[in-house]
C-alpha cells in the first residue's frame, strides 16, 4: 500500500508530479534529503536535465539510500528520471543507478526542435490513447528480459515496467491526464 | 506527431525549472557550466559586463562559436537575438539552438516591436520588469519569462525589483473580481485573457525565471524565494575570481535555496566575486532594463 510518496526535488519538473498527486489525493512530499526516503514507499524522479539531476544526486549522497531504498520499495521515473533509473553505461557527467535492465541514448531525437507530442496507446487502458509530450526525449537502446513495455511510439518503448519500478522516455505530469500516475498507484497497491 | 507547438516549447522550460542557466563566450567555459551542474548554457561572444564596458552595437553571436558550443556538451545550449531581428532568430532556429534569448542585452532592432515567436520552431525566452510587459512577451510567444535585472551589474537590486513587481501584481490580480479585470488589463496594457488566466491559476501561464545581477549562491537564494523558478547567471560567474567553484556553488544553492546551513557551506570559502555596479553609476542611456516595449 503507497502511504507516502516521494518527489525528487534536486532540480527539474518535481513540482507538476507533486499536482498530479495532489489531484489524485495521494499523500506526497518532495525529497530533498535522504534520510526523506524513509517515509516513503514510492519514489518518482523527475523530468528535467539528467546531468544536473546526477550531479546533486551524489553531492547530497543520495546514491547508496536510493539503492537501499529499491529493496523493499518502487521507483517511477520520468525522462530524464528514466535515464537515471537505466543501466546506461556512465559517461562524463552522468552516472546512471542502474535500478533497471535497459540502457538509453540521450536526446536520440535531437535537440528541442526534434521535441514532439503524439498519441501513444496505453496497454493498461484501451479507452483512450494518451497525448505524451517528448522532450530532448531519450530512447531505449537495449531492453532487459524481465522488463515489459506499457506503450510504445513507432517500434520503441515509451513506458516500461519490470513489475516493480516505471518509466516513461515522456512527460505524463504534463496536462491534466492523471492515468499514468493513478495506474502505478494502483499496480503498487495491488 | 507534432512538432513546435506551445505546449512542447513551454515543455522544455518547466524541465528547467530548480537549475541555473550560465553565459558562456567559449566551449571550454560551456564545459565548466555543465561539469559544475548548469541545466543549460547561454551562449554569446561577449558576456554582459563587457558588452558595457566595450560599448558598440552587441549582435547575435557567431554560429561558428554556438557550434562548438553545441558540440561541447550534452545540456541545453541557448542563444542571444536582438529585440525585434527576426532574422537573427531565423539563424538561431537554422542552428538548433534549443532556446532563443530575445535579450535588451544585445542592442535593440527593433523600437518599436518584438519578434512573433509563434512563428518559430524553437522557443523563446524574453526579459520582463512587470507582469504587463511579461504578458506582453507571452503574448508574442514567449515560452519563458526572466526577469530583467540590471545585466552585467553583479547588483542584484533590480533582479528583486522585477521579481517583486511580478509576483505582487499576480497577487493582486488573484483578489480582483472578474469585472475589473478589464480596465487592470487596460491598465497593465496586458492582453486581456492573459491577465484573466493569472488571475485564475495565481502564475505566470509559463516558467519565471530571474535573471540580471545574481552574482553569489546568496542572491540566487534570494530571488528564489521570492518566487523564481530558476535562475540566469551571466557575468556573475564568469567574472569572478574562481568561476568553478562560484558556479557549482551557485548550482547548489537553487537546490537548497531555502536551507541556510547548506547555503553557508557554498558560500564559504568562494574567492572574489565580480566587482559590480552601483546602479546610480549607470548612466540612463546604458540601462538595459529600459529596453524592450
Amino acid at each position: 500500500m503507497v502511504r507516502k510518496v516521494g518527489v525528487l526535488a534536486l532540480q527539474g519538473n518535481y513540482i507538476q508530479h507533486k499536482k498530479m498527486l495532489d489531484i489524485l489525493g495521494i499523500n506526497n512530499i518532495l525529497v530533498q534529503y535522504p534520510r526523506e526516503l524513509e517515509k516513503c514507499d514510492l519514489l518518482i524522479i523527475p523530468g528535467g536535465e539528467s546531468t544536473a539531476i546526477s550531479k546533486q544526486i551524489d553531492r547530497n549522497k543520495f546514491r547508496q539510500p536510493i539503492m537501499n531504498f529499491v529493496e523493499t520499495n518502487s521507483i517511477f521515473g520520468t525522462c530524464a528520471g528514466m535515464i537515471l533509473l537505466s543501466s546506461t553505461k556512465e559517461t562524463n557527467n552522468l552516472k546512471s543507478l542502474g535500478v533497471m535492465d535497459f540502457n538509453v541514448e540521450r536526446n536520440a531525437y535531437g535537440r528541442q526542435v526534434n521535441s514532439f507530442t503524439e498519441i501513444v496507446q496505453l496497454e493498461f487502458d484501451s479507452t483512450d490513447n494518451f497525448n505524451a509530450l517528448f522532450i530532448r526525449a531519450p530512447k531505449v537502446s537495449y531492453l532487459g528480459k524481465g522488463i515489459k513495455i506499457l506503450a510504445t511510439y513507432k517500434n520503441t518503448p515509451a513506458m516500461i515496467t519490470d513489475g516493480k519500478h516505471f518509466a516513461t522516455t515522456f512527460h505524463p505530469e504534463i496536462g491534466t491526464d492523471v492515468r499514468i500516475h493513478k495506474y502505478i498507484m494502483e499496480k503498487i497497491n495491488a | 506527431m507534432e512538432q513546435g507547438s506551445y505546449e512542447v516549447k513551454v515543455g522544455l522550460a518547466e524541465m528547467l525549472k530548480g537549475g541555473v542557466i550560465m553565459d558562456v563566450t567559449t566551449s571550454d567555459q560551456a564545459q565548466i557550466a555543465e561539469d559544475a551542474g548548469a541545466v543549460a548554457v547561454m551562449a554569446l561572444e561577449r558576456i554582459p559586463a563587457d558588452i558595457r564596458t566595450d560599448g558598440g552595437i552587441a549582435r547575435m553571436s557567431d554560429p561558428l562559436m554556438i557550434k562548438d558550443i553545441q558540440k561541447t556538451v550534452s545540456i541545453p545550449v541557448m542563444a542571444k537575438c536582438r529585440i525585434g531581428h527576426f532574422a537573427e532568430a531565423q539563424i538561431l532556429e537554422a542552428l538548433e539552438v534549443d532556446f532563443i534569448d530575445e535579450s535588451e542585452v544585445l542592442t535593440p532592432a527593433d523600437d518599436n516591436n518584438h519578434i512573433y515567436k509563434h512563428d518559430f520552431k524553437i522557443p523563446f525566452v524574453c526579459g520582463a520588469k512587470n507582469l504587463g510587459e511579461a504578458l506582453r512577451r507571452i503574448g508574442e510567444g514567449a515560452a519563458m519569462i526572466r526577469t530583467k535585472g540590471e545585466a552585467g551589474s553583479g547588483n542584484i537590486v533590480e533582479a528583486v525589483r522585477h521579481m517583486r513587481s511580478i509576483i505582487n501584481e499576480i497577487n493582486m490580480l488573484s483578489t480582483l473580481e472578474h469585472d475589473q479585470l478589464m480596465a487592470t488589463a487596460r491598465d497593465f496594457q496586458a492582453p486581456f485573457l492573459l491577465v484573466e488566466q493569472v488571475a485564475k491559476i495565481k502564475k505566470l501561464p509559463v516558467p519565471n525565471f530571474s535573471a540580471g545581477g545574481i552574482a553569489t549562491p546568496a542572491d540566487a537564494s534570494l530571488v528564489m524565494q521570492l518566487g523564481a523558478e530558476s535562475v540566469f547567471v551571466g557575468s556573475g560567474i564568469f567574472k569572478s575570481e574562481d568561476p568553478a567553484s562560484r558556479a557549482r556553488a551557485i548550482v547548489d544553492s537553487v537546490t537548497h535555496y531555502m536551507d541556510a546551513d547548506k547555503l553557508a557551506i557554498a558560500s564559504s570559502g568562494l574567492k572574489s566575486a565580480m566587482k559590480g555596479l552601483d546602479i546610480s553609476e549607470i548612466p540612463d542611456d546604458q540601462m538595459l532594463q529600459d529596453r524592450g516595449w
